[in-house]
C-alpha cells in the first residue's frame, strides 16, 4: 500500500515538474521571433549531426554485438543438415549485412549532408528511369541467387530419409516429451489416442491394449457403467448442471466406445509385433553419432514444436496430424563440450510453440553418443521394450480377453 | 491560398452554418476530421496499455522470479503475488500486447486516424462518401477496444463480478493466452490454459466487432477515393499518402473477412462442439471425441489475413513518410510512378506469401518452396521504395521537423528490419530460427518500429491540421532521440538472443542454465539490457503525451500552411468547418510534388495553382 502511494506521488510530482518547465519554456518562446513552423538553423544543424551520430551508434552497436556474440551464439551446427544451413546462413548474412551498411550509410549521410543551408535550393529531380531500372534489376538478380541457393538446401533438408535411417517417434504433451525407439525391426508400431490408458501412455495399438481400453471405457472408474449408475440412482438428487455434465460425458464416452469397438473389429493383430519391441524413453533422448535419423512427431493435446537449436532444425507437432523431419547428428556430446570448452554442455530439445503456462520448461535432454556407447545403451534398453513393460506377467493378456468380449456385447445392447 | 480565398457560398453546401450540439460535434460526429481524432485518441490509449503490458513482461524476463512492487501494483495479488508474475499471466500479457499493437494501434489507430483525416482533405472532398458509416466504423472500433481492454480483467469467468448468460462466462481466468495468433487447439480448449476460457471468448467477440468496423471504414475509404476526387485530381495526381491508404483499404476488404471466418469457425469449435480445427485430442486425462479437423486450417486462414495485415500496418506509414520526406527535403519524391507501382506490387504480392509463416508446421515442403519464391519477390518493390527515398534526400534542402526525423528513421528501420526478412523468408534458414527472438526482432523493427515511427511522423506533421495548433518542436526532438535510441536498444540485441537460439514466449530463460551456461549468461545479460532500454523508451513516450495534450490546449495557433506544403489540406481554414472549404472546392492543376521547381519564385507550388504559361507538368 505504501509503495502504491509513493508511486502515485512520484507521478504527480513529475507531472507538476514538467508542466512548470513548460511554463518557463513557453514564456521564453514568446520572446523569440520565430514560431514552431520555422525551424531555427541551429536546431536543423544539430539534428543533422545527430543523424550522423546515430549512424555511428547503430553501426558501432552492431559491430560490438557481432564481435561479442557473433551469429552463432549457440555454437557450431551439430548435424550434417545443420552445417548446410549454417553455410547458407553465412552467405545470406554477408549479403544482408552489406546491404544494411550501404543503404543505412547513404540514408544517414545524405540526411547529414543535405541539411538546409542558406541560399542553397534543392535540386528538382523527379525521376530517372535508368536509375529506377537499375535498382529493380540488381535486387532481382541478387534475390535470384538467394532463392536458388535457399531452395537447394531446403530440398536437401526436407527430402525423404535414406532407407537405413533409424525411426524414432517424439511424442509431445503439456509439458514434456517422450521418445519412442522403433526397436530391432526399425518399424514404429501403430498408435491411437483413444488407447491412452494407464501404462500405455502413448496409446500403442495391440489387440490387448484395445481390449483394455474398451474395458476401462465401459466398466473402469468413471466409465460408462459408473455414470449410468449415478444418473439412474433414484435415491440421490443431482443438480441440473451436474446432470448435464454427466450426460455430456456419457455421450462422448459412448461414442468413444463405439469407435474402439470398431477399431477392434478391423484390427490386424499381425502388426502387433511392431509395437512389442518399441522402447519408450523419457528424460533423455540418446542418439548415435553419424547415423541418419527419421523423426516422426505426434501431439496429445495442443500444438508443440520440436526445436533442436544445435541441430538447426525444428518441426511442429500437431494433434491429429503426423509430421516428420530428419537429421544426422555428426558431433557427439563430448566432442561438442570440447569445442565449446564447456564441460557441462548438453544438447537439448525444446518446445518452441506456445503451449500453456509451463511452456518454457518443456524440454528433453539430448545426448549424442559414439557408436560403441550407443550400442551398449541400446542393449541395456532391449529388455525394457513395450512388451516387457506393458505385460509384466505373461498371463495378463489372456485374463483381459474374457471380460472384454462381454463389454462389447453389453455396449451393443 | 488560392481557393480558400474564394468568395462565395455556393448552394450545394449550406449545411456548415448549422450550429452543432456538443453531442453531434464531439461524440456522435459524422465529420471525418473529428472521427479521425477520435480514432487517434482511442489508439493512443490502447497503445499505452499495450506498452505498459510489454514493460511488465520485460521486467519478468530481465529479472525472473524477483519480486517487483511495480508488477504487484499493476497486476495485483491475483497475477503477481509477492510481486512475481505468474506463468499464465505472462502469456496473457504477451498475447494482449501483440493483439493491441497490431490491430488496435497500428491498424485501427494508424490507418483509421490518417485515412479519415487525409483522404477527404487531400482529395478535395467535403467529407467521406458516407459520414454515417464512417461514424459507425469508429464506434465499432471503440466498442471492440473496450472489450479487448476489459478482457484483461476476466476472473472466474466474469469481468468485475458481472456474470454473462449461458456458457459464455463460466470458466477462465485472465485474458486470451494463446499468443496474438491464437492458434487452436490451445485457444479452443479452456482445459489447456486458463486464458482460453472467457478471456478468449471476449477476444473473439472483440475481434469480430473490430473486423466489422474495419470493413465499413475500408469500404468508405475506397469509395471516397474513387468517387470524390475534386476536379483535376486524377489518380496519378494523388499524393502517395492517398495511394497508400487506398491500397491498404483494398487489402483490408479482401483479407479481414477471412480472419472473420477463421474466428467464427473457432467460436463454433469452442461453443457448438464442432471439429473444424480439432482432431484426436486428449487434454490431461480428458479424451475428446473431436475428429477430422485440422489446426493447420486455422493457420492458413489466419495468415491469409495475417500477412496482408503486415502491409495494412506498413503501407500507411510509408505513405505518410513519402509525403513528409518530400515536403521537408523540399524536393519531389523521386520516382512517383515507381512508388505507386511498388505500393501496388507489394499489395498484390502480400496475398500470396502467407505460407512463409508455416514452413515448419508440417506443410508440404514443395508448397514451402513456392512461398519462398513469392516472399523474396516482395524484396524487389521494397528495395525500389528504399532507394527512391534515399534519392529524394540526395541534394535536398532538408528541414528537420520532428516529423521529418521520424520519417527518415522509418526508412532506416524499414531497411534494418527488411534485410532480416530476407533470411527468414528462406525456408532452409527459417527452420533454424523460426519462433526465436530473431523473428521477434525482425517484425518489431520492420513492422512495429516503422509503423509507429510513421504514426508519430504523421501526428507531428498533421497536428496543426487536426487541432489548429502547433506542437512543441524541441520536446519533439527529445522524444524522437529517446525513442529511436531506446527502440534500437530494445530490438537490435534481440537478433543476437535469437541467434543464440532463445525461443520466443518463454517465461523464464533460466532453463538455459541446465544445459548451456554460456548461452544462459548471454541471454540473461542481453535481456537486462533490452529491458532497461525498453523502460527508457517507454518513459520517453511520456514526453510525447505531454506535448500532445498540452499543445491541444496551449500550443501556439497554427498558421495556414506551416510546412509550406503543396497538398490540398493546407488550403482549408485552420478552424475546422463542416464541409472543409468555405467556398467552392479547389481545382487541381498539378501533381503534389512541385517542390523547388526551377523557374518558380517559391520552393513550393500548391496543387491548386494553375500551370504558368509554358510550364510543363513534371
Amino acid at each position: 500500500m505504501e509503495n502504491k502511494l509513493i508511486m502515485i506521488l512520484i507521478v504527480v510530482i513529475g507531472a507538476i515538474a514538467i508542466s512548470q518547465l513548460v511554463r518557463v519554456y513557453e514564456l521564453t518562446a514568446k520572446l523569440r521571433k520565430h514560431g514552431e513552423d520555422e525551424i531555427p538553423m541551429r536546431d536543423n544543424y544539430l539534428n543533422s549531426k545527430l543523424m550522423l551520430a546515430f549512424m555511428v551508434f547503430q553501426f558501432g552497436g552492431f559491430i560490438y554485438l557481432m564481435m561479442k556474440y557473433g551469429w552463432t551464439g549457440r555454437g557450431p551446427a551439430a548435424s550434417v543438415q545443420g552445417e548446410a544451413t549454417d553455410w547458407l546462413l553465412n552467405i545470406n548474412f554477408v549479403l544482408v549485412i552489406a546491404i544494411f551498411f550501404l543503404t543505412n550509410f547513404l540514408l544517414f549521410f545524405f540526411s547529414y549532408k543535405y541539411v538546409k543551408k542558406p541560399g542553397v535550393k534543392a535540386y528538382y529531380y523527379p525521376h530517372n528511369n535508368k536509375l529506377e531500372m537499375l535498382w529493380t534489376v540488381v535486387p532481382a538478380a541478387v534475390l535470384a541467387v538467394i532463392i536458388i541457393l535457399g531452395l537447394r538446401t531446403w530440398n536437401e533438408v526436407t527430402s525423404a530419409s535414406p532407407k537405413d535411417a533409424i525411426n524414432i517417434e517424439l511424442y509431445s504433451k503439456q509439458f514434456d516429451w517422450t521418445a519412442r525407439y522403433s526397436g530391432g525391426d526399425n518399424t514404429l508400431g501403430r498408435t491411437d489416442y483413444k488407447l491412452i490408458l494407464g501404462n500405455n501412455e502413448l496409446g500403442l495399438m495391440t489387440a490387448a491394449t484395445i481390449d483394455s481400453s474398451i474395458m476401462a471405457m465401459r466398466q473402469g472408474a468413471g466409465g460408462i457403467l459408473d455414470i449410468k449408475k449415478l444418473l439412474n440412482n433414484r435415491d440421490t438428487v443431482l443438480t441440473d448442471s451436474l446432470t448435464s455434465v454427466l450426460r455430456k460425458d456419457l455421450g462422448s464416452k459412448e461414442r468413444l466406445l463405439r469407435l474402439l469397438t470398431q477399431m477392434k473389429s478391423t484390427h490386424n493383430a499381425s502388426l502387433d509385433k511392431h509395437v512389442y519391441d518399441d522402447i519408450v524413453q523419457k528424460d533423455t533422448l540418446y542418439l548415435c553419432v553419424n547415423k541418419p535419423y527419421e523423426f516422426s512427431f505426434r501431439s496429445k493435446d495442443v500444438i508443440h514444436s520440436a526445436y533442436f537449436p544445435h541441430f538447426r532444425t525444428q518441426m511442429n507437432t500437431v494433434p491429429g496430424y503426423g509430421t516428420r523431419m530428419k537429421f544426422t547428428p555428426n558431433k557427439t556430446t563430448e566432442e561438442m563440450r570440447t569445442i565449446k570448452n564447456l564441460p557441462t554442455f548438453n544438447y537439448v530439445l525444446m518446445c518452441n510453440k506456445i503451449c500453456g503456462g509451463a511452456h518454457y520448461k518443456m524440454k528433453l535432454m539430448v545426448v549424442v553418443l559414439a557408436e560403441a556407447e550407443y550400442n551398449a545403451w541400446m542393449k541395456s534398453k532391449a529388455s525394457k521394450n513395450f512388451k516387457a513393460t506393458y505385460f509384466p506377467a505373461p498371463a495378463a493378456p489372456a485374463a483381459l480377453e474374457a471380460p472384454a468380449k462381454d463389454t462389447v456385447k453389453n455396449a451393443m445392447n | 491560398m488560392a481557393s480558400a480565398a474564394h468568395d462565395v457560398h455556393s448552394h450545394d453546401h449550406h449545411d456548415h452554418h448549422h450550429e452543432e450540439s456538443f453531442v453531434s460535434k464531439y461524440i456522435f460526429s459524422q465529420d471525418h476530421k473529428m472521427i479521425g481524432k477520435q480514432f487517434l485518441i482511442t489508439a493512443v490509449f490502447m497503445g499505452l496499455v499495450a506498452m505498459l503490458l510489454s514493460i511488465l513482461f520485460r521486467i519478468q524476463l530481465a529479472w525472473p522470479g524477483e519480486s517487483s512492487d511495480f508488477l504487484n501494483f499493476f497486476l495485483g495479488d491475483q497475477w503477481a503475488p509477492e510481486g512475481v508474475l505468474k506463468e499464465d499471466m505472462y502469456l496473457g500479457l504477451v498475447t494482449i500486447h501483440g493483439t493491441i499493437m497490431v490491430f488496435f494501434l497500428l491498424t485501427g489507430g494508424l490507418s483509421g486516424t490518417f485515412s479519415n483525416i487525409l483522404i477527404p482533405l487531400q482529395l478535395g472532398a467535403r467529407d467521406m462518401a458516407s459520414g454515417f458509416l464512417n461514424m459507425l466504423s469508429y464506434w465499432f472500433f471503440l466498442l471492440s477496444s473496450l472489450i479487448m481492454f476489459l478482457s484483461l480483467f476476466v476472473m472466474n469467468g466474469s469481468v468485475f463480478g458481472i456474470d454473462f448468460p449461458g456458457d459464455w462466462g463460466t470458466v477462465g481466468n485472465g485474458p486470451a493466452m494463446a499468443g496474438w495468433t491464437v492458434y487452436p487447439p490451445l485457444s479452443a480448449l479452456p482445459q489447456a490454459v486458463s486464458g482460453s476460457g472467457f478471456g478468449m471468448t471476449l477476444w473473439l467477440i472483440s475481434m469480430t466487432i473490430f473486423i466489422a468496423g474495419s470493413l465499413i471504414g475500408s469500404l468508405n475509404y475506397i469509395v471516397t477515393v474513387l468517387n470524390l476526387r475534386t476536379t483535376g485530381m486524377t489518380m496519378t495526381r494523388m499524393p502517395l499518402t492517398i495511394w497508400a491508404f487506398f491500397v491498404t483499404a483494398i487489402l483490408g476488404v479482401l483479407s479481414f473477412p477471412v480472419l472473420l471466418s477463421a474466428a467464427l469457425l473457432l467460436t463454433m469449435d469452442r461453443m457448438a462442439g464442432t471439429s473444424f480445427y480439432l482432431s484426436d485430442i486428449m487434454v490431461g486425462s480428458e479424451m475428446l471425441t473431436n475428429h477430422g479437423g485440422s489446426p493447420l486450417l486455422f493457420q492458413h486462414l489466419f495468415w491469409f489475413l495475417g500477412h496482408p495485415e503486415v502491409y495494412i500496418v506498413l503501407l500507411p506509414a510509408l505513405g505518410l513518410s513519402s509525403e513528409i520526406i518530400a515536403t521537408n527535403a523540399r524536393k519531389p519524391i523521386f520516382g512517383y510512378k515507381a512508388m505507386i507501382g511498388s505500393i501496388l506490387a507489394i499489395g498484390f504480392l502480400s496475398f500470396i506469401v502467407w505460407g512463409h509463416h508455416m514452413f515448419i508446421t508440417g506443410m508440404n515442403p514443395f508448397l514451402g518452396s513456392v512461398f519462398v519464391f513469392t516472399t523474396l519477390l516482395i524484396a524487389i518493390p521494397s528495395a525500389v521504395k528504399v532507394f527512391n527515398y534515399i534519392t529524394t534526400l540526395w541534394r535536398g534542402s532538408i528541414v528537420y521537423t520532428p516529423a521529418m526525423l521520424f520519417a527518415i528513421a522509418l526508412v532506416s528501420t524499414f531497411i534494418t528490419g527488411g534485410v532480416t526478412g530476407i533470411i527468414l523468408a528462406d525456408s532452409a534458414l527459417d527452420i533454424a530460427i523460426h519462433d526465436t527472438y530473431f523473428v521477434v526482432a525482425h517484425f518489431h523493427i520492420v513492422m512495429g518500429m516503422s509503423a509507429v515511427f510513421g504514426m508519430f511522423a504523421g501526428v507531428y506533421h498533421w497536428f496543426p491540421k487536426m487541432y489548429g495548433r502547433m506542437m512543441n518542436n524541441r520536446m519533439g526532438y527529445v522524444h524522437f532521440w529517446i525513442t529511436i535510441i531506446g527502440a534500437y536498444g530494445v530490438f537490435f540485441p534481440m537478433h543476437f538472443v535469437g541467434l543464440a537460439g532463445a525461443p520466443r514466449r518463454y517465461y523464464d530463460y533460466s532453463v538455459y542454465g541446465e544445459f548451456d551456461t554460456e548461452s544462459f549468461n548471454m541471454i540473461m545479460d542481453l535481456n537486462v539490457i533490452i529491458t532497461v532500454f525498453a523502460i527508457i523508451a517507454a518513459l520517453g513516450q511520456l514526453i510525447f503525451l505531454f506535448n500532445f495534450f498540452y499543445s491541444i490546449y496551449r500550443g501556439p495557433v497554427a498558421p495556414q500552411n506551416p510546412w509550406k506544403s503543396n497538398t490540398l489540406e493546407w488550403t482549408t481554414p485552420v478552424e475546422h468547418i463542416h464541409g472543409n472549404w468555405p467556398g467552392a472546392l479547389p481545382v487541381v492543376h498539378r501533381w503534389p510534388y512541385d517542390y523547388s521547381k526551377p523557374g518558380a519564385a517559391d520552393d513550393f507550388i500548391p496543387q491548386d495553382v494553375p500551370l504558368a504559361e509554358g510550364e510543363v507538368e513534371h
